[in-house]
């Protein structure tokens, strides 16, 4: 039933990854929660965790442009960070509208694909 | 998105403006981001219960891809559990981040615990953006209905890339990858309105590439602490 490799086929691979995915997953959240709790939203600690969850998600954004995997990473980079920043500017010229952002960023991704290779 | 409804927004209501809140942009570009984790689930040899079973033990994109390529390649259990762990470390911060709006709703704790089960990019993003306007004591539930919404979504679109896999053409799958960081990078700027989470979104993309290739996997890690410190630190000296 399982195509899969050694432990990962034991109980039709959902046991390992239930191990390898919810228990490695899920404690942080719970952690977070616990901590959060009992922290003043307004505090210095609260406005630098924020800072830090932001630019972990700044990066994690970042990593997928810059170093793609699968389908995204057979556009070339020049492509992909240019259409990056047209979305950017799309965003900002129209309010700071993310339909508009999202839009222009992809077309210009595709219109560039075609165009710069 | 019904406007200040004269009765008091009961906890079913608040669970489905959650719900549907979750098929609106952002989750949407996520669903189309979802198609290709459904074909690459597909591709490295998962079952279609398998690939279904990852964004339901996991609710995490990222992760779920990392999870699904160490079992492909048979990797051991405890590399993959560490692997995943890694990226899961930025739920923590986030967790925190959201908790603030998920309190105070009179039930008991647990239910806390069950509702960060949907922390992850997307819903954390529209959570900070439409949580402050549900009144405090609906805020967890609505969530829970946003992360019911997103389970759906995001299991119904594994299992269209699951059946999609190869018929769509490589660039219109490249397309639909590029929508998903760019929605997040969008949204995110959207909703910080501190000077410090504005600096810090910039320290991410500018320390993100030489964190990655000098140490991969501990990457997004040292991002955030470095890049979120000095965000915080440099966001103090402007505003005192």
């Amino acid at each position: 039933m399982s195509a899969l490799p050694g432990v990962w086929g034991m109980w039709g691979g959902y046991l390992p990854f239930f191990v390898a995915g919810f228990l490695a997953c899920e404690p942080w959240r719970w952690a977070g929660a616990l901590i959060g709790r009992d922290l003043d939203p307004n505090g210095e600690v609260f406005i630098w965790v924020r800072a830090v969850s932001s630019a972990i998600v700044a990066g994690l954004v970042t990593r997928l442009v810059a170093f793609p995997t699968g389908a995204l990473a057979s556009i070339s980079a020049p492509t992909r960070y240019g259409a990056a920043l047209i979305g950017i500017g799309a965003f900002f010229a129209f309010r700071k509208n993310l339909g508009v952002g999202v839009v222009a960023g992809t077309l210009a991704l595709i219109v560039g694909h075609f165009t710069l290779g | 998105m019904s406007e200040a409804p004269p009765q008091p927004l009961t906890h079913a209501r608040a669970f489905w403006r959650g719900t549907l809140a979750m098929f609106g942009v952002p989750a949407l570009v996520l669903y189309a981001g979802i198609l290709g984790y459904g074909a690459f689930a597909r591709e490295v040899g998962l079952t279609l219960g398998q690939a279904l079973a990852l964004p339901i033990f996991l609710q995490a994109l990222p992760a779920q891809v990392v999870l699904a390529d160490h079992a492909a390649r048979g990797a051991s259990l405890a590399a993959a559990a560490l692997a995943v762990s890694l990226t899961a470390v930025r739920f923590l911060p986030m967790t925190v981040v959201l908790m603030p709006w998920l309190k105070g709703h009179g039930g008991p704790r647990w239910h806390e615990l069950l509702a960060v089960h949907f922390v992850a990019v997307t819903v954390w993003i529209e959570g900070l953006r439409r949580l402050p306007a549900v009144p405090a004591e609906v805020r967890l539930v609505c969530y829970l209905g946003m992360g019911m919404g997103i389970l759906a979504g995001t299991l119904v679109s594994t299992a269209l890339g699951y059946f999609a896999a190869g018929t769509v053409p490589q660039w219109m799958a490249a397309a639909l990858l590029f929508t998903m960081p760019l929605t997040f990078l969008l949204a995110m700027i959207e909703t910080a309105r501190a000077r410090s989470d504005q600096l810090a979104i910039v320290a991410g993309i500018v320390l993100a590439p030489p964190a990655y290739i000098w140490l991969p996997g501990f990457d997004l890690l040292i991002t955030g602490l470095v890049g979120g410190t000095l965000a915080w630190v440099l966001g103090r000296r402007r505003t005192s």
